[in-house]
C-alpha cells in the first residue's frame, strides 16, 4: 500500500473514532502537541495511560471484591481513571467513570460492579482502537510519510 | 483576565507551529508542576515547555514543598538556584491537596509571591472561589489545554517583566483591566 493510501485510511479511521464518541477534542489536543522534537509524544502518553488504567482496575476489582466495600476507595481509583481518560480524550471511558462515581455515592455494590464492567469495555474498547491508530501512524512513517493533521469540524 | 496594551516577551503566535521555542533575550519562566497523576504531569510537561517555559514536574504537594525548601521535616536540599516563577497544581491528590499547598504557599514569606494556579476537574463555583479567595492567581477546568496555559503564561510573563522592572525600582504604572 502507497503512503497516500495509508494516509487516507489513517484519516477515515480517525475520523470514525470521534464520530463514535471513542475520542473528543482532548485527543486532538494531544496530537498537536507531536512535533518533530517530540514525535511519539502521543504514543508516550497513550502507553502511560495503558498502563495506569490496567493497574487502576486491577484496583478497583479487587476494592469491589472486598466483603466490606470501601466505597471511598473505590470512588478514588475512579476518580483518577476519569481523569486520565479526561485528559488523553477517551471520551466513552470518561463517561463510564462519570456513572461510575454516581452509584459509589450510593454505595450500590450490584450497580458499581456493573459498572466496572462496563469501564473495563470501553477501556479494551479504545485501547484497541488506539493501537490500531498508532500502528497505522507508525506504518506511513515508516514508510517515508508524514502524518496528516486531523482536521475536524468541531 | 487579558492585560491591555502589555507587549510579552514571548512571542504570540496563533500556531503552535510557529512558536519560538528559544525566549529571546530574558530567562524562561521556570515552572513547578504538581499532579499525582503520571498522565496529566506529561501532558502539563509538554503544554509548559511548547509555550517555552522551564518545567520540574513533581507528584505531590509534599515534593513541592520539598522542591521549594519550605518543608519542615527536609532540609532544603541545595535547589536554592531555581527559582520558581509560577507554581501550577492539581486540587486533587492524596494526601496534600492544592489547595492546602496553595494556602502553604501563600503563607510563607519566602514564596507568598509566586502565583499558584490551580487545575481541577470539578468545575464547582464554591471550590473555584475558595482557592481564587486564598490567592490563587487563576483555575483551569481540566482537561488543559494550550489556549489555558498560554493564556496563563502571557499574562504572567508581562507581570513577571514588570516585577522584574519594579525590583530594578523603575516605577512603572501596571496595565490591568
Amino acid at each position: 500500500m502507497e503512503v497516500g493510501q495509508m494516509q487516507r485510511r489513517l484519516v477515515d479511521y480517525t475520523k470514525t473514532l470521534f464520530m463514535e464518541g471513542f475520542l473528543d477534542a482532548q485527543f486532538l489536543q494531544l496530537q498537536q502537541l507531536q512535533d518533530e522534537s517530540n514525535p511519539d509524544f502521543v504514543v508516550e502518553v497513550v502507553s502511560l495511560f495503558f498502563d495506569d488504567s490496567e493497574k487502576l482496575l486491577n484496583d478497583l476489582s479487587m476494592a469491589l471484591d472486598q466483603p466490606n466495600v470501601d466505597f471511598k476507595k473505590v470512588d478514588a481509583h475512579v476518580h483518577q481513571l476519569k481523569g486520565s481518560s479526561s485528559s488523553i480524550g477517551a471520551q466513552r471511558v470518561k463517561n463510564a467513570c462519570i456513572a461510575f462515581r454516581n452509584f459509589c455515592e450510593e454505595q450500590n455494590i450490584d450497580a458499581t460492579l456493573r459498572c466496572l464492567q462496563q469501564v473495563k469495555h470501553e477501556y479494551y474498547l479504545v485501547k484497541n482502537k488506539l493501537e490500531t491508530l498508532l500502528r497505522l501512524e507508525q506504518q506511513i512513517v515508516a514508510a517515508g510519510g508524514s502524518i496528516p493533521a486531523t482536521e475536524m469540524g468541531f | 483576565m487579558a492585560v491591555n496594551g502589555a507587549v510579552t516577551w514571548l512571542r504570540r503566535a496563533e500556531e503552535i507551529d510557529g512558536y519560538d521555542l528559544s525566549a529571546s533575550d530574558s530567562e524562561e519562566v521556570h515552572v513547578l508542576a504538581v499532579d499525582d497523576s503520571l498522565v496529566d504531569r506529561k501532558v502539563i510537561e509538554r503544554l509548559l515547555k511548547i509555550t517555552s517555559c522551564k518545567v520540574t514536574a513533581v507528584d505531590s504537594g509534599r515534593r513541592a514543598l520539598q522542591f521549594l525548601g519550605l518543608d519542615e521535616e527536609k532540609e532544603a536540599n541545595g535547589f536554592d538556584g531555581l527559582k520558581v516563577d509560577l507554581i501550577i497544581t492539581d486540587y486533587c491528590m492524596p494526601g496534600m491537596t492544592g489547595y492546602e499547598l496553595l494556602k502553604k504557599v501563600k503563607e510563607s514569606s519566602a514564596f507568598r509571591e509566586i502565583p499558584v494556579v490551580i487545575m481541577s476537574s470539578e468545575n464547582v463555583i464554591a471550590r473555584i472561589d475558595r482557592c481564587l479567595e486564598e490567592g490563587a492567581e487563576d483555575f483551569i477546568v481540566k482537561p488543559v489545554k494550550l489556549s489555558d496555559v498560554k493564556r496563563i503564561i502571557d499574562y504572567m510573563t508581562t507581570d513577571f517583566r514588570e516585577g522584574e522592572e519594579r525590583r530594578r525600582g523603575i516605577n512603572k504604572r501596571k496595565l490591568r483591566d
